[in-house]
């Protein structure tokens, strides 16, 4: 994608002495990996779409800390934390929209002692929302009737019980939403957790990824559906490494409903 | 003389019960030496898990085969043990079933008793079979005394109802000849099938019989009661507190270390002086440990938790690092925190008071490899079928591993320098974080 779209950041709203409704927290991996940019864009044109009055914090906005806290660096972590929440808490922010979990989980429940209290949703229940209010239309369109798989992220799920925003979406969208064997609360992690995702797993036998693909490959999908930009790579190297990337496409639930409206 | 059986009866009672509270204080003096943990809040929410979770068995049906089969011997222990009641009523005063009177509803317990310690057989037969032939990962991997122990606790349990049942069959064929004390009471719907067993068998021998089976169901139930303290089934009791105790907080949220925000709140003060002296009434205590490399480090939940595991591996099972042939086993790591807290309890049992024994929790029982493994997912606090953390010791230890001995390995350190450096756990520039928007 090489189009611009129109993005803006708190600054810009406090210059003109406004508050947007809800702060987007792009996130690190929303921000510079390649793949999850096309999330990113992707929920930016849903909220356009939903005249939802958003900004990011941009040049502002620094890592959650999530990887160091899950590291053990606990020092790290709280030193990130206690700095974005002297940000976020300047511009007086109430609500925050995240697209990815990890960094939805940790705002949402690891700012607040920290002195960072806020109204946390992860992308797919804002866009319920969204959609509950009438400010979305979700339609199938070229998505219709194809086979998806649902992923749940770990912390989206099991960590906050965050079962059902993403898969009411899928099923506006008028496809064949198809459960893997191990789903919801029993839902296998795709390996990037706890730091994971930034080190060589440890010797095994397989990777946590090629496992958790293959329970989505017995579910025979058209598409591998993800809500976090960590499970998407994880799912997505999978998909490749199964050989299987001509056929299956791995897609966050954003994407997908922007791209069925051909957004 | 006729009082002695009265007197042996006592003596084993108190003999039982004493030794098994001197063993149950030594578990609760253990887990004290845990660091404190308020666990205090919202007391509806906990007495509603602890319902639901220890009383409700609600997460043990998860898995129907185990979970009913565990249901049966569960409500079979709770129910058959109100004859226990009788037995030392019975016992002390040298009567022969004292609740007789109750009459019908007497029938009716004896009946369910005898009904219930039927099923209780048959699970326990079941449950063995699923430990030693069938081919379940969780119970194979088990080897030497936790494999033992587990067997142990099947073969009391078939000793305990057989005998029972034993007891019940000679005491109807004694009612049915008339002997003097055995009055005609209960309902035996089981051990009227084993009682024509004794058809031939004299007034005399059936007394002893009896009598025999009495006593060792009795001697039986005290000498499991003690075995607990030396079993994972220990279970059957700390299961109440802890589902009581447990973190109530959502799974992904981890605790702040209050240490590590007080120095944090110092270094983001810019009126703090960097050289000052500790005012007077601050403490001039050791500077604080960060994160556990012993069970002293941990809190006393997660103590508790360790002594609550009964080793039914199904947080292992869960667990994505385990199923892909990684070291890290949930499991082991509550294993591990109990057989090293037993260490240190029977340290401080010798010495008085904890002696350093140049061994700790980290390395000597579980290596940094296992806890590099977890991926944090929550999948073994998911399956605990009684609210244990293994995932919270895992964090805390790799909190020392990284806080205390900066032992992380190296492409974490590199995420780690990112995150200081760039703000980003990949090395680009802060200031490039909007780029997104124009590509």
């Amino acid at each position: 994608m090489s189009e611009t779209v129109k993005v803006p950041t708190m600054a810009e709203y406090m210059a003109e002495g406004k508050q947007p409704e809800v702060l987007f927290w792009v996130g690190c991996a929303g921000s510079f990996d390649d793949r999850a940019k096309k999330i990113t864009k992707a929920f930016v044109k849903l909220l356009h779409n939903a005249n939802v009055d958003f900004a990011v914090l941009g040049t502002e906005e620094s890592c959650t800390g999530d990887p160091a806290k899950r590291a053990g660096n606990e020092f790290l972590f709280q030193m990130q934390a206690v700095t974005n929440i002297e940000v976020m808490n300047a511009y007086e922010i109430k609500k925050v929209v995240t697209a990815c979990p990890h960094c939805f989980n940790t705002i949402k429940n690891e700012y607040p002692s920290l002195g960072g209290e806020y109204e946390v949703m992860h992308h797919t229940q804002f866009l319920k929302s969204l959609l509950d209010e009438g400010r979305l239309t979700v339609e199938g369109g070229k998505f219709k009737g194809k086979r998806i798989t649902f992923h749940d992220p770990c912390y989206l799920g099991r960590a906050n019980n965050v079962y059902e925003a993403p898969r009411d979406l899928l099923k506006k969208l008028e496809v064949e939403l198809i459960e893997m064997k191990r789903c919801k609360r029993n839902g296998l992690c795709c390996g990037a957790g706890g730091a994971q995702m930034f080190k060589e797993p440890e010797p095994g036998n397989k990777d946590v990824n090629i496992e958790r693909t293959e329970d989505a490959l017995e579910t025979k999908p058209d598409i591998i559906a993800a809500g976090c930009p960590f499970c998407n790579t994880m799912m997505t190297d999978g998909v490749k490494n199964k050989e299987k990337e001509d056929s299956i496409e791995v897609l966050d639930v954003a994407e997908l409903i922007a791209n069925a409206q051909d957004l | 003389m006729q009082y002695i059986p009265n007197i042996l009866f006592v003596i084993a009672l108190v003999a039982g019960i004493g030794y098994f509270t001197k063993n149950i204080r030594k578990v609760i003096r253990n887990i004290r030496l845990g660091k404190d943990v308020d666990r205090s809040d919202n007391k509806g929410a906990r007495w509603k898990n602890m319902a639901m979770i220890a009383l409700g068995q609600s997460k043990m049906v998860r898995r129907p085969i185990a979970g009913i089969l565990h249901i049966v011997v569960y409500l079979g222990f709770i129910i058959i043990n109100l004859e226990v009641l009788e037995i030392i009523i019975d016992g002390i005063f040298g009567t022969h079933r004292v609740f007789a009177p109750l009459g019908s509803f007497y029938d009716f317990l004896i009946g369910s008793f005898e009904i219930l310690a039927l099923l209780v057989l048959v699970s326990v037969v079941l449950f063995w079979i699923r430990r030693n032939v069938i081919n379940i990962r969780r119970f194979k991997t088990l080897k030497g005394w936790p494999k033992n122990d587990g067997n142990i606790i099947l073969y009391f349990e078939v000793v305990l109802m057989t005998l029972f049942l034993t007891m019940n069959a000679a005491d109807l064929q004694l009612q049915a000849i008339g002997a003097e004390h055995y009055i005609k009471a209960g309902a035996y719907p089981v051990s009227q099938y084993i009682s024509p067993l004794f058809g031939g068998v004299s007034e005399g021998s059936l007394i002893i019989l009896e009598r025999t089976a009495w006593w060792l169901h009795i001697l039986g139930i005290l000498v499991f009661l003690n075995y607990l303290y030396f079993s994972k089934h220990l279970h059957i009791l700390l299961a109440f507190p802890n589902t009581f105790f447990a973190d109530l907080k959502p799974k992904g949220e981890f605790d702040n270390l209050e240490a590590v925000t007080k120095e944090v709140m110092l270094m983001m003060d810019p009126n703090a002086d960097p050289f000052a002296a500790p005012a007077e009434d601050e403490e001039a205590g050791e500077p604080e440990k960060f994160g556990a490399s012993d069970v002293m480090d941990l809190n006393w939940a997660q103590l508790l938790n360790s002594y609550t595991c009964t080793e039914c591996g199904r947080c292992t099972s869960e667990c994505p690092a385990n199923q892909t042939g990684k070291k890290l086993s949930p499991r082991k790591i509550m294993m591990d925190t109990r057989d090293r807290l037993q260490e240190v309890g029977a340290n401080i049992d010798k010495n008085g008071s904890f002696v350093d024994d140049g061994k700790q929790l980290l390395n000597d029982y579980i290596t940094a490899e296992e806890l590099w493994a977890c991926t944090s997912c929550n999948a073994c606090v998911e399956a605990c079928p009684v609210s244990i953390s293994p995932l919270s010791i895992i964090m805390d230890m790799r909190r020392y591993l990284v806080m205390e001995q900066s032992a992380a390995p190296s492409d974490l350190n590199n995420m780690m320098s990112n995150i200081e450096n760039n703000g980003a756990p990949w090395p680009f520039n802060q200031m490039d974080r909007l780029n997104w928007s124009n590509e």
